[in-house]
């Protein structure tokens, strides 16, 4: 078990070492996003913002317009909450290669409650022109995810979670932008689930639990955007039913992406798992996974259901 | 005295031309803002035509000064100062707002060559500004770094959360340029919300601040030539200006934050401009 902001952590003193080009600018939470061990081995390439995520924004859209690799790192919530209008116009209209980064991103953050929970993120930073949405599933797709980011000539946005959660892929496993790991294949499968972030091991768990009623495939779609539309297509062809797992709003997040390309290209029944529609509360990580109906049981349903609908 | 007399004759006349293009230029979109560009003419002149280094021929010479606009709607003054400085045709700046235009109604980087930064949103270039500055220090580049302002934009919390960064880290390659014309689109700004002590809130953000005649060339040539030389702490120049300043009947009218003029209204502010407000025959009458 481990969380994918220490994946993140570990990328940025690799990133130190090797691209003296990269910089990262922090609002005040050096600690939590994972960034201070940056801070304490390269102390001239760590910029101190305070607590203004809009300023965190424009000054690294301004380090990125003259060169540098500015990765920016705050909760999620604040950025790319606060300061989304300072991304989109001086990020990915203006077309400079800041990678943000939002820590905290789900329920699962428990006891802070709603305020901090985010679950917009994705769908806030799909929707901009220019802008590559990664979600990785634990610490080491994060390391690699974070390593692919500041090879990429453009912004990218990069979630990230505060609990630590199972370990599903190796040093070994590719990582490619915009490329769909299976991560799970049966014979002649029924549904496919799609998923995204650390609930992937949900939704492996949930293939497990039905090896002998349902045989499905799982798709770990680290890249929200730009979605793989052929390995999605590839599977839903010889599924014929969907499911797609997310800790976000099913609205513009993993599920509304799905969607949009399923309707468009094949459609099918998909079944959505993720939060509809609601805010967040304190409680435990578990807890709140249960509640906002995101747990293997409720995953298990839902393949039910689909594969029930084809 | 840093600037001859002939020198500031020859920005003077720079920024007449400037003018003119600005009031054709908007008269040719049908809309846009025209207080704002014709009140920053004087400088635009004193920046394209003396102070800044730069080659228009050359739009990314690594080596020249970068010049950030933050209040993107006055853009058509920028239009018009490059083209006249030869980035490109005068002509085109009559393509403002139009179609496939490279002069979009708000500045994109990536459409011109030499905008530096993409901008409209207010209260976002002077982070922008910052964040570069701080860049080319870390690389110890030569070039300055300007950024110019509204004053109205200073209503914006991330106008001070940068002012706050850029004294914090003594940033005395970037220089701050605030049109301060006292105007914004609900009304004059000690109205809508007040900004002063402008001075003493900069000086206590730990900037070098400077107030001076924004139409009067040697003021603002002077002023440029100062902040080059403060060596701890980032430098605002205070431009007092007239809004709609070169036609009579628009200066210090609100009104005309956010509008063009009219066909007719265009023609008579031209003669206006062309014969120095009455005081020579223009070769067009």
């Amino acid at each position: 078990m481990a969380a994918t902001r220490d994946g993140f952590g570990r990328a940025l003193m690799e990133l130190g070492d090797s691209n003296p080009n990269v910089v990262v600018l922090c609002a005040d939470l050096a600690e939590s996003t994972r960034v201070l061990e940056f801070k304490e081995h390269f102390p001239n390439r760590y910029i101190e913002i305070g607590v203004a995520e809009q300023n965190l924004a424009t000054v690294a859209s301004g380090m990125a317009n003259y060169g540098k690799i500015p990765f920016i790192a705050s909760y999620a919530t604040f950025s790319p909450g606060r300061n989304n209008e300072q991304i989109r116009t001086t990020i990915s209209l203006n077309q400079v290669p800041v990678k943000i980064a939002g820590m905290h991103a789900g329920v699962s953050v428990g006891p802070d409650g709603a305020t901090h929970q985010a679950l917009e993120d994705m769908a806030l930073m799909r929707v901009e022109p220019n802008m590559t949405v990664i979600s990785p599933c634990d610490v080491e797709e994060a390391r690699k995810a974070t390593l692919a980011a500041a090879a990429h000539d453009g912004p990218v946005y990069l979630r990230f979670a505060r609990e630590k959660t199972p370990v599903m892929t190796t040093v070994e496993t590719p990582f490619e932008f915009g490329k769909a790991n299976l991560m799970w294949a049966s014979e002649n499968p029924k549904v496919t689930i799609i998923a995204t972030g650390p609930l992937l091991f949900n939704a492996l768990s949930t293939a497990q639990e039905l090896q002998n009623e349902i045989a499905v495939e799982v798709l770990n779609v680290h890249t929200v955007k730009p979605l793989d539309r052929d390995a999605i297509l590839d599977s839903v062809k010889k599924t014929g039913a969907v499911v797609t797992v997310e800790e976000h709003q099913v609205a513009g997040g993993l599920g509304g992406a799905v969607a949009e390309l399923l309707a468009a290209e094949h459609p099918l029944p998909i079944e959505f798992i993720g939060v509809h529609d609601q805010f967040g509360q304190s409680g435990t990580s578990q807890e709140l996974i249960e509640h906002y109906g995101m747990g293997i049981s409720h995953i298990l349903e839902a393949v039910r259901k689909a594969a029930a609908r084809a | 005295m840093s600037i001859t007399e002939r020198k500031i004759w020859e920005i003077t006349a720079k920024a007449e031309a400037i003018r003119e293009t600005i009031i054709e230029m908007l008269m040719a979109a049908g809309s846009g803002h025209t207080a704002g560009p014709l009140g920053m003419a004087d400088i635009f002149a004193t920046l394209y035509f003396h102070v800044l280094n730069h080659d228009p021929k050359n739009p990314s010479w690594p080596e020249r000064d970068r010049l950030f606009l933050s209040n993107g709607h006055i853009v058509p003054v920028r239009y018009a100062a490059m083209a006249h400085a030869g980035y490109f045709p005068v002509e085109e700046t009559l393509t403002l707002r139009k179609f496939g235009s490279r002069l979009q109604g708000h500045p994109e980087r990536l459409r011109l060559p030499g905008l530096e930064s993409t901008s409209g949103p207010l209260g976002e270039g002077l982070g922008q500004a910052a964040g570069y500055a701080y860049a080319a220090r870390m690389d110890n580049r030569k070039f300055r770094v300007y950024c110019a302002m509204s004053d109205g934009e200073h209503d914006a919390g991330n106008v001070w959360e940068s002012a706050m960064f850029a004294g914090k880290n003594k940033l005395s390659n970037l220089t701050a340029i605030i049109d301060r014309n006292n105007i914004q689109i609900n009304g004059m700004t000690e109205d809508v919300m007040p900004l002063e002590g402008l001075r003493a809130k900069y000086e206590a953000f730990n900037w070098h601040v400077l107030e001076i005649d924004g139409h009067n060339i040697e003021a603002i040539s002077d002023a440029l030539d100062e902040a080059k030389a403060i060596y701890e702490k980032p430098t605002v120049i205070i431009a007092h200006t007239i809004p709609g300043k070169g036609i009579k009947e628009i200066e210090f009218d609100y009104n005309w934050h956010g509008k063009p003029p009219t066909k007719e209204e265009a023609a008579k502010f031209l003669a206006e401009l062309r014969t120095l407000r009455g005081k020579i025959q223009s070769e067009h009458q």
